[in-house]
């Protein structure tokens, strides 16, 4: 084997790899909460909207949900321009992921608050309250613990695919990668580092949520009696 | 007093008409008893005296007032009617206390500690002060409804509805169930219920009400209805109940 190892030569690039990881942590925090915000409205509105508003919402649901990520990514940063919306690079990236996460989530609660019974819808309104106020209260955290472990994965994945973000000069993790192996040629190495790093953060992320769950959806605990 | 009063209510599902034309009046304390066949109306003319259905002719009032149709806002109609279902219907993810006080604090706009302290008096009325912090999933069938039933007392309502409360439970846990309302008509609690318990709509009712075919077929005291009834349809139907 001609191929030796060698860790060390990214040493001096330390302060990059930081910066890189920490632009990813707070890209994926901030989205995965707005997103998720967003896709609450969204789904709302989906179901109960006025007809032009639900035709609005399940046009950019299905538009996200049916173009790679890339391309929405590019079109917020360099063809917005073209109608004279300047937006910097980092905060393209916070739109693109944000209305991506929200799109893919907004169909999965969709799901979730579809599976609500009538029964509780009902109590709701026997005891009077209105259709907003039954959501906040009744329907909500019931769907979400419905379609938790769907929502994980889809926060995931839109952490993994925030790599893309690199391609527009973010200096996120991958950027961080590219720009040290263009001075060091130790692509294995640094990539190798990223990776590890990123499976990290995954495995960060699901135990958060995880936790985060069980705080939220104490009450099913009890269930089996 | 008359406190609720029904007049001339059709109700039709597409082609199907389940109510040809409904006349009640209830009077203020009164327990009135709504048997029969399944499929003859009951629970539909239960379900439109607090519009869960909304009736498709005629007039319903509570106290004089006007409760269909766009007469009452929701939160005014949930002060005047109350509801108890036959499955429960509590909100798993809240619990006793939480269930007990929602509508009171959203709806009413009433403080948290005024509302704690009302939930905690019809918790305890229905003996179940001890669960206050438990979730429904804790309890047992019988224990669920005695919430469901705190929790549409806590809207100090007019009138409180119960549709077939009992037939989703075990067998014996139908008596505390059947106990808190009876307590509750002693304390003078107007109360209409669907049920299925002849001996509890027998020993408890003021009147019986028997619906056949989206229609009053027959009403009047408990003791005339079940000892000597008129119609032949009746007949049949306690024959085969009792």
């Amino acid at each position: 084997m001609g191929v030796t190892l060698d860790f060390l030569t990214l040493l001096p690039y330390a302060s990059e790899l930081v910066r890189g990881l920490t632009t990813t942590v707070i890209l994926t925090v901030v989205t995965t909460l707005t997103g998720i915000a967003l896709a609450v409205v969204v789904a709302y509105l989906r179901l109960h909207g006025r007809s032009w508003t639900r035709f609005c919402m399940g046009s950019y649901v299905e538009v996200t949900r049916n173009t790679p990520f890339i391309v929405q990514l590019f079109f917020i940063f360099f063809g917005l321009p073209g109608l004279g919306i300047q937006i910097d690079a980092i905060t393209a990236a916070f739109l693109a992921m944000t209305l991506n996460l929200a799109a893919y989530s907004a169909e999965i609660l969709r799901a979730g608050i579809g599976a609500t019974a009538q029964g509780q819808l009902e109590a709701a309104r026997a005891l009077g309250m209105t259709r907003l106020q039954s959501y906040r209260h009744v329907v909500l955290i019931p769907a979400f613990a419905r379609v938790y472990p769907a929502l994980i994965s889809q926060s995931v994945i839109v952490m993994l695919g925030s790599a893309v973000v690199s391609q527009i000069s973010v200096f996120d993790l991958t950027y961080a990668a590219n720009f040290i192996q263009s001075r060091n040629f130790r692509s294995f190495e640094v990539y190798l580092v990223i990776t590890l790093a990123y499976l990290l953060l995954a495995f960060v992320m699901r135990r958060v949520f995880m936790l985060a769950g069980n705080r939220l959806f104490a009450y099913q605990q009890g269930e089996s009696r | 007093m008359t406190l609720v009063c029904v007049k001339n209510v059709h109700k039709a599902f597409g082609d199907l008409e389940v109510l040809k034309g409904i006349d009640l009046e209830v009077g203020q304390g009164e327990v009135v008893a709504i048997i029969g066949r399944s499929g003859s109306g009951k629970s539909t003319l239960l379900r439109c005296l607090n519009q869960l259905e909304k009736h498709d002719r005629g007039a319903i009032t509570i106290a004089d007032k006007r409760l269909d149709g766009e007469a009452m806002s929701p939160k005014e109609l949930s002060e005047n009617v109350g509801m108890v279902f036959q499955s429960f219907n509590l909100f798993p993810h809240k619990t006793v206390g939480e269930n007990v006080c929602l509508a009171p604090v959203v709806v009413r706009g009433e403080s948290r500690a005024s509302a704690e302290k009302v939930a905690r008096e019809v918790l305890a009325k229905v003996g179940l002060s001890d669960k206050y912090d438990s979730y429904p999933a804790q309890l047992s069938g019988g224990q669920q409804q005695r919430v469901a039933i705190a929790r549409a007392l806590a809207m100090r309502p007019k009138v409180l509805l119960c549709d077939e409360v009992t037939s989703a439970l075990d067998p014996e846990l139908v008596g505390e169930v059947l106990r808190v309302l009876e307590a509750l008509a002693a304390e003078g609690m107007t109360l209409i219920l669907v049920t299925h318990e002849m001996g509890f709509a027998r020993d408890v009712a003021d009147r019986v009400v028997f619906m056949h075919q989206g229609r009053i077929h027959e009403a009047g005291p408990p003791a005339d209805l079940f000892g000597n009834p008129q119609t032949a349809e009746l007949k049949q139907f306690i024959s085969a109940v009792l």
